[in-house]
């Protein structure tokens, strides 16, 4: 059958299981926008391609899916940037195509050229400049593929608009994609998985640290097994949250730098590390030269290049996590380590008393117990997508998740304005999902526009927006480590409540602790988006915190003579 | 913990546009210092060899092979540092050489057996193919003549025995017939 460029494009996007694309046209990708109408694929107009990048991520994320941005030559495609930097730290496996300018004019600085393939090089997994019509087809499979396997990650293929529009003999592409330098599924060895029985048999206070790889190779169940035959705690890095059940009597919850003192202290009396799906980022390790330093450490990665990169590992399994762990379970020993959990217990208790829900509020509103309330109200079940700052860290520590692909958030790259677009996405991936988008008063403004999509996509999603008045984590640093200059960081913003009725939606204003299940209950009720303005406390911090560099129990408390005593919130 | 020392690597790449811009990149990227870098295309269509010379501990060579392998592109990736191997640079040097000087100037390209490609009234051009040693050697005592110019190809390795590396390939499919965007 005849078929033009442009309508190739679609037509293998419809075989690799496409129904949904997110993204906003322009001269050199209008043969492609001018064909999508013939398929069955809802597009999604966004307000700023960073939003499509970032809603192919969501919706990758909630799904386990390849998310799609399409985006026009030059400026669409730089504004995709952004976007595609956080899904490649976070390892999110999105595909972007981008409209070239036409193959004559290529390297002539034409109107909206941008070496769009150049500039992305570092920044994806692989990318494709395609100027041939026959190559359409081959490089979007080669993407998908690309995308998903192994570490997933994110492939642009950039289409000149002259081969979009030229015509050739189109049959649709059968079989597997072949790569002959490409090999994204690796075993672990044998003798490196019976080395690894052997450690975990024999270690007295072993811990399991469980990253986002737990989520994306969909291992939980397998690791629940795992923990509950050898007797081994969990504690989750930010991505890993939700890999393993928050509320499971073996679960730790974060570690690293906003991670509970007693997870970062039981990391360092460990004497072995099984580190599954983690990178030892430096926001989880501190100071490398005093971190877990009694321990041994075996680390379970999909990525070769990872193991031994910031952390010396005794044993390295390379391969998926999932597999992985089902060679380690039937090998290892039943056990119940209760000394060390005991140990750990003893750990937790002196960290009870400083928690700020021990913390009376009179009439003030924290973030910690929107944060906490909001777990409660929505029986931990909510899908919570935030952006990056204190509310983060605020979310991750007291929005318990026991399900994973319950939390999205932009860890590698700390992207703000990454939540509303991200939680747009995922709202497509899960239909029936009650999803909170969980953002600062900063970031929230940094992709605001999308409310607009928003509002004509008549799609529902929930935003509370922690609103401090300041753009608190970077105040925080400067409270600590800058002597409370606040340099740049005072933020006025717009009246939240009236931008989202400007919107044509609805917006919620709460300011005292009582008012937080009310403006719940009103946001699920009242249909479309809802924006619900949280104006908490403008200098609280997250504690504790392990300042960047230090070692990692060298944290910093909650002040003590906040922690007032006796009354239960 | 080791040492770093100058490390050899020989890796086949698929021959594609950009596809050196990816290696170059990936060695910017992860701050890899490069003492050599060539490229040439080998025996067999659609696929280039690469020989690299760089600094590295054995972590880092452990890495920078899978980060290497972590390219698409990349076909095979081997570490030939502690592998008994011929390793081949090629200079061409243009040196200050009157009709005083000239006869020195040969006499000490004889002892390092470098030959004369080019004679002009105030220079010669040398040519002299070897390691690295001795090219550095022949630089020392040119050096008090006034070099002009001189260019190097980097170093190129092969490793000594009947083994050839490339004949592995014989066994990997090319690119299925779909296939073939660059």
């Amino acid at each position: 059958m005849k078929r033009t460029g442009a309508q190739i494009i679609w037509e293998v996007l419809v075989r690799e299981g496409v129904d949904v694309v997110f993204g906003y046209p322009g001269g050199a990708i209008m043969p492609a926008y001018d064909t999508i109408l013939g398929y069955p694929i809802r597009h999604v107009l966004v307000r700023h391609e960073q939003g499509a990048a970032h809603m192919a991520d969501g919706y990758a994320r909630a799904s386990g899916k390849v998310g799609v941005a399409i985006a026009t030559s030059g400026p669409g495609a730089t504004n995709l940037v952004t976007g595609i930097a956080t899904a490649m730290l976070d390892s999110s496996p999105i595909v972007c195509i981008t409209g070239q300018v036409p193959s004559k004019l290529l390297g002539t600085d034409a109107f909206q050229e941008t070496d769009i393939t150049g500039v992305t090089l570092p920044i994806t997994k692989h990318n494709y400049l395609v100027t041939e019509v026959q190559d359409i087809a081959p490089a979007i499979r080669e993407a998908f593929y690309i995308a998903r396997s192994g570490r997933p990650g994110p492939v642009l293929v950039d289409i000149t608009k002259d081969a979009q529009q030229a015509s050739m003999d189109f049959e649709p592409p059968k079989g597997e994609v072949r790569l002959p330098g490409y090999r994204p599924s690796q075993q672990a060895i044998q003798t490196e998985i019976e080395k690894a029985i052997e450690l975990i048999d024999e270690a007295e206070r072993p811990l399991i640290l469980a990253g986002q790889g737990i989520v994306r190779a969909e291992a939980t169940r397998e690791l629940l097994s795992f923990v509950e035959k050898a007797g081994i705690p969990v504690a989750c890095t930010l991505l890993g949250l939700g890999g393993f059940p928050a509320t499971h009597p073996l679960s730790l919850g974060m570690m690293g730098m906003h991670g509970e003192a007693w997870v970062n202290n039981a990391i360092q009396e460990a004497d072995l590390l099984i580190a599954l799906g983690m990178r030892f980022d430096d926001r989880v390790t501190g100071n490398l030269k005093t971190y877990a330093v009694k321990a041994k450490k075996i680390h379970v990665e999909i990525d070769r290049s990872e193991i031994n990169k910031n952390v010396k590992v005794d044993v390295g399994l390379v391969g998926d996590v999932r597999d992985t762990l089902l060679s380690l379970i039937p090998g290892c020993k039943q056990r119940n380590r209760s000394e060390w959990i005991e140990r750990i217990s003893l750990l937790k208790g002196d960290s009870a008393v400083r928690d700020i829900q021990q913390l009376p509020y009179h009439d003030k509103l924290y973030a910690a117990h929107v944060l906490h309330d909001l777990w409660r109200l929505t029986d931990g079940k909510a899908l919570v997508v935030t952006d990056v700052g204190q509310h983060q860290m605020w979310e991750a520590q007291y929005y318990k998740h026991d399900y994973p692909r319950k939390l999205i958030t932009s860890g590698g790259l700390g992207t703000m304005g990454f939540a509303l677009p991200a939680a747009i996405g995922a709202r497509f991936a899960k239909a029936d999902d009650e999803i909170w988008v969980v953002v600062g008063d900063g970031g929230f403004q940094m992709t605001a526009c999308e409310l607009s999509t928003c509002a004509q996509e008549g799609i529902k999603v929930h935003v509370a927006i922690i609103n401090n008045g300041y753009l608190g984590m970077v105040r925080q640093w400067q409270e600590f480590f800058y002597n409370r200059r606040y340099s740049a960081t005072p933020m006025r913003s717009p009246d939240f409540v009236k931008l989202a009725e400007a919107h044509g939606l609805t917006g919620i204003r709460v300011t005292k602790r009582e008012e937080i299940a009310g403006a719940v209950e009103r946001a699920r009720a009242t249909p479309g988006t809802v924006v619900v303005d949280f104006r908490v406390e403008q200098e609280d911090s997250v504690y504790p915190m392990v300042p960047a560099g230090a070692d990692l129990n060298d944290m910093i408390r909650r002040p003590s003579p906040i922690v007032e005593t006796g009354e239960d919130p | 913990m080791d040492r770093p020392i100058l490390r050899t690597f020989i890796a086949y790449v698929e021959d594609r546009p950009g596809v050196l811009n990816r290696v170059a990149s990936l060695f910017r990227r992860r701050a890899y210092n490069i003492e050599s870098l060539s490229v040439g295309r080998t025996h067999i269509a659609g696929i280039s060899r690469l020989t690299l010379v760089l600094e590295a501990d054995e972590d880092g060579a452990r890495r920078l092979e899978a980060n290497l392998y972590k390219l698409v592109n990349t076909l095979w990736v081997r570490d030939v540092t502690h592998t008994a191997s011929v390793a081949r640079d090629l200079a061409l040097i243009k040196v200050k050489a009157n009709a005083t000087t000239r006869a020195q100037v040969l006499q000490l390209c004889e002892v390092f057996r470098a030959r004369t490609v080019d004679v002009a009234p105030e220079a010669l051009t040398i040519e002299i193919t070897g390691t690295g040693d001795k090219i550095e050697g022949l630089l020392d005592v040119l050096r008090p003549f006034g070099i002009i110019e001189m260019v190097r190809t980097g170093m190129i390795v092969m490793t000594r025995g009947a083994e050839e590396a490339e004949a592995r390939f014989d066994s990997i499919p090319a690119r299925s017939a779909d296939s073939g965007a660059a």
